[in-house]
């Protein structure tokens, strides 16, 4: 039993739903009591669907329970298939229906539906989370639409080079993008126009968008490219044990990620490295010119991103992009990095280990807040967890990853991957940056005659990390509700044992240090004045501390 | 009235558990803990907007795989966590576990559960329990658990005064006080109370008034203890809202003409603030889907005050007893439906075209996209809706759909 206040993930049958409702011709009948209706509010709300998920809810009650649930059942899936007539048909539970064991699988199996594909899903609610659950019923999915087509064992592999002799243009199928994602939407948009100025087509984008049988074609594309691991790792490497097809894991999120996924590309079908994907003579890779980012980055406006402090908090495939790009393209010091999903916690750990860091696997965000306090960032990147734990400490944050807000599915073309992704991203990360810097002007001209009263800044109602003050909630959102909540009251920090107090002409001095690393000189003049065994901070221990700390 | 439309089937309703997002807000001393799955901790997050600042005041035991295998082992396990979470809120003086869906068919007893961690945690906190499962309750249903809950703990009185019942904003509470106040009804408490420490008393002398329509199980729990209930229709609108407190001053024999003097300006002020709401709404043909329980007597204040044209009121379940006097102003013809069948509820709307559909979240867009105007029915649960003094507010919740399709213009 654990306690969990807000959670990263849904249980595994809304990562199903997230599959079904990506799709087209997909229809998915949940053994489930009233109230799990509430996931449909995830699409038509956070995602702005203009339509209900295709799923059909068995609504059992506590008095259907001693009667036949399995009729239940086996009434809604023959009420779906007449009314839906899906393509195929997902059959699962949620955690209650688990408990009661009908097999609504085996149910479905039993009865004429006419030969729809009918795909059984058996998803551990008690011990598996939403990402898996996607994972699982895509890789269901996919395994029982394609196993007419499996190819007998030790079939020769196919030649992902077969497009030349074919006298095509090589293809590749996009794997991964689904709904509740990080802007899957424009992501698969912005790599097929991509590939297509490589001369490579998109067979297949799937789950968002396919129809099942667009999934029976994707042995028909020379490689898969495993875009977002979470929700397509099972599917591409059983593609790749069961038809031999060739899998690309080069997430292309960031300019160098983007060379090296079509690098590798290029290598997998056999294709000619343009020239502008190799280092030239003076040792630069043209395509980089593609995006704005390199320059943007290096050019002499961008000098006060050096050494930023970033913590990164997201989905392993993020997390890492993220860890990357920050590190090497945009010259910020990563100062803590970490993953909520634990299936690909290895990979984020490796990551990590390279920037000389431990990584945080967590679902507990208070846990992850707490390591965000204690690294004292001047920008987090993280999910929506990560930016309401970043406003509380008065830190600028952009999003970069599920879970996610209305706000993340913008009404603008705004992809993470490829060169326009990287754009974005620049724009995402230094805007919030700048607001920060806004924000420390507007504090050192707040006593000029010219400024106006009730200049709010974004951070409006915001303290800093070193302050107790409760925060006002922030209105946003699906949010229909959030503006009614107030903030839970923070509890004051007790004074441990040990820890000097501030006095007056202390505080004062550190209310001029900027906002952003107020709470860092917080700390390190607490930690300066308890090694030299002061219990009284003045304004002269703070720029003894001040001193001893600047090398 | 036609014959009640009585339907199963897929629900697109609530569950139980979702009432914790506003108890908890009423109630800043106590903590809501559900015993239940990851769904019913992601319910919860949804339901509440997603996301909001800081460390709520509500969390989910999240029942594991070891859990289920043995009971034992899953009281231990909550007991642990109880005192763990204790430890860090220790401002908690009262601790609501919740049962749900999971927790009921496992049959996991919080009852004695609660019992025994009233035992460890005696003098620091009361436990108490309830089920917000999804096979037993409805949306609302929820704070009638809670607040049922609570009616053993309420000191017994004799006295004469007057208990409303059911969450209220407190600024709406406060100033309908003070109309009973004016009235000459001196004493006047609140169920839930605003501290959860600070209970009312009950007993022969107290008389109910519901604030809200869905307290069944609180209201019999409290008659059983010698209270009174007061039959009104519920405080929605000019109408109801005067119903609802003239009633409450008849069983306190106030004289109408000091009734009349308090509340007469206040009726006059309401119906001129929802005029101009009125104006919009009047002929246009609304449909409730079941969802609050509060779609009686909104049906009723559309159509009455607002001039509305009912195609379908819909409610998860029909308290003839409660909704007596409700049920007594719709009008002549109103079609009623109970309960849902989600394909057929839509497939009768799409038919009748209404101008207005009042739904929940999950319907809300897809409507939208059929064309059909629609008003999100969570907004009523945590809005201040309550009395004369909100009626123009109410109405404007309904005409502003409206008012924005008309506004909007991409030609």
């Amino acid at each position: 039993m654990d306690l969990t206040l807000w959670t990263y993930e849904g249980p595994p049958h809304v990562g199903a739903l997230r599959i079904a409702a990506s799709m087209e011709g997909v229809h998915y009948v949940l053994h489930a009591p009233q109230g799990d209706t509430y996931a449909d509010l995830l699409f038509t709300m956070i995602e702005r669907r203009d339509r209900r998920p295709p799923v059909t809810y068995t609504t059992f009650q506590a008095r259907d329970l001693g009667g036949d649930t399995a009729e239940l059942v086996k009434r809604t899936i023959a009420e779906a298939v007449e009314r839906f007539a899906p393509e195929a048909l997902l059959v699962g539970e949620s955690c209650t229906a688990e408990l009661i064991q009908d097999q609504p699988g085996s149910l479905a199996a039993s009865m004429d539906l006419g030969g729809i594909p009918v795909v059984n899903l058996e998803l551990p609610a008690y011990s598996k989370k939403e990402n898996w659950g996607a994972a699982e019923t895509f890789y269901q999915l996919v395994r029982n639409l394609l196993k007419a087509q499996l190819p007998p064992p030790g079939s020769p592999r196919p030649d992902p080079q077969a497009w030349r002799q074919q006298g095509r243009r090589p293809r590749v199928n996009l794997l991964g993008p689904s709904l509740l994602g990080f802007r899957c939407r424009d992501d698969v948009r912005e790599l097929t126009g991509l590939l297509d100025g490589y001369g490579i087509d998109v067979a297949v984008a799937a789950p968002l968008g396919a129809r099942p049988a667009d999934l029976q074609r994707l042995p028909e594309a020379d490689a898969n490219l495993c875009l977002y691991p979470e929700v397509a790792g099972p599917v591409a490497s059983w593609l790749e044990r069961s038809f031999g097809m060739a899998t690309v894991t080069t997430v292309p999120i960031g300019v160098g990620a983007t060379v090296a996924f079509l690098q590798e590309l290029h290598g997998v079908l056999g294709m000619e490295l343009p020239a502008e994907l190799q280092l030239d003579a003076e040792g630069e890779m043209g395509a980089e010119r593609r995006s704005r980012l390199p320059w943007y980055s290096r050019s002499v406006d961008s000098t006060y991103l050096t050494g930023k402090r970033v913590f990164i908090f997201a989905d392993a495939t993020h997390a890492i992009a993220a860890a990357r790009i920050a590190s090497r393209e945009l010259g910020f010091q990563v100062v803590g990095l970490g993953t909520y999903s634990r299936e690909q916690a290895r990979q984020v750990r490796a990551v990590a280990q390279e920037l000389g860091l431990e990584a945080l696997i967590s679902d507990d965000y208070l846990e992850v807040e707490q390591a965000m306090a204690a690294a004292a960032p001047e920008l987090v990147l993280g999910t929506q967890m990560e930016r309401h734990s970043a406003k509380r400490l008065g830190i600028p944050c952009a999003v970069i990853s599920a879970p996610l807000h209305v706000q993340d599915v913008p009404a603008r073309h705004s992809p993470q991957m490829g060169w326009e992704g990287a754009n974005v991203i620049f724009d995402a990360w230094v805007h919030p940056l700048m607001m920060g810097l806004e924000e420390h002007l507007i504090g050192m001209f707040r006593h000029d005659f010219e400024f106006v009263d009730g200049h709010l800044s974004h951070l409006e109602g915001a303290h800093g990390p070193d302050s107790t003050a409760p925060v006002s909630a922030h209105a946003s959102g699906t949010a229909v509700l959030d503006r009614s909540l107030e903030s839970a009251s923070k509890q004051p920090a007790a004074p441990a044992d040990g820890v000097p107090t501030w006095g007056k002409d202390g505080e004062a001095e550190l209310a001029k240090v900027p906002f952003f690393v107020r709470g860092k000189v917080r700390r390190n003049t607490e930690a300066y004045a308890r090694a030299k065994g002061l219990t009284l901070i003045d304004s002269e221990a703070l720029y003894e501390a001040k001193a001893h700390f600047t090398p | 009235m036609p014959a009640l439309i009585r339907e199963s089937g897929q629900r697109e309703v609530f569950c139980g558990l979702t009432s914790i997002v506003w108890l908890h807000r009423r109630m800043p001393d106590a903590f809501f803990l559900v015993v239940g799955s990851r769904t019913c901790a992601h319910l919860v997050q949804s339901a509440a907007g997603v996301m909001i600042f800081a460390e709520p005041r509500f969390g989910t035991a999240i029942l594991g795989e070891r859990d289920l295998a043995g009971l034992a082992d899953a009281n231990e396990e909550l007991d642990r966590l109880v005192a763990r979470l204790l430890e860090r809120r220790p401002e908690i003086r009262t601790l609501f576990l919740v049962g749900s869906c999971p927790s009921e068919v496992i049959k996991l007893d919080l009852a004695k559960a609660a019992e025994r961690l009233n035992r460890q945690h005696r003098g620091q906190v009361t436990v108490l329990n309830y089920s917000g499962s999804g096979i037993e309750t409805t949306f609302t249903q929820g704070e009638d658990g809670a607040l049922q809950a609570l009616v053993p703990l309420l000191p017994p009185s004799q006295e004469q005064q007057l208990l409303l019942v059911g969450t209220l904003a407190d600024p709406v509470e406060d100033r309908l006080i003070s109309l009973f106040h004016k009235m000459g009804i001196d004493r006047v408490a609140s169920l839930p109370p605003r501290r959860s420490t600070e209970l009312p008393a009950v007993g022969p002398g107290t008389r109910l008034l519901l604030a809200q329509p869905f307290l069944s199980g609180t209201a019999r729990a409290l008659v059983n203890r010698g209270a009174e209930l007061i039959p009104a229709p519920y405080p929605f609108g000019v109408e109801g809202s005067r119903s609802w407190m003239a009633a409450a001053a008849a069983a306190f024999g106030v004289a109408p003409a000091q009734v009349a003097a308090v509340l007469d300006p206040l009726v006059e002020r309401g119906r001129r603030a929802i005029a101009p709401h009125r104006e919009v709404l009047a002929g246009k043909r609304l449909a409730l889907l079941p969802d609050s329980q509060l779609e009686i007597p909104l049906a009723r204040f559309l159509s009455r005050e607002c001039g509305m044209e009912l195609v379908e009121v819909g409610t998860p379940y029909l308290d003839r007893q409660l909704m007596a006097e409700e049920l007594a102003l719709l009008p002549p013809g109103t079609q009623l439906s109970e309960g849902q069948h989600l394909e057929r509820q839509l497939d009768r709307l799409r038919a009748a075209r209404p101008d207005l559909v009042v739904c929940g979240l999950g319907l809300a867009n897809p409507l939208e996209a059929e064309g059909i105007a629609t008003k999100w029915s969570i907004e009523l649960v945590f809005s201040p809706i309550h009395g004369c003094d909100q009626a123009g507010e109410l109405a404007e919740l309904f005409a502003r759909p409206l008012r924005r399709r008309a506004a909007l213009s991409f030609a």
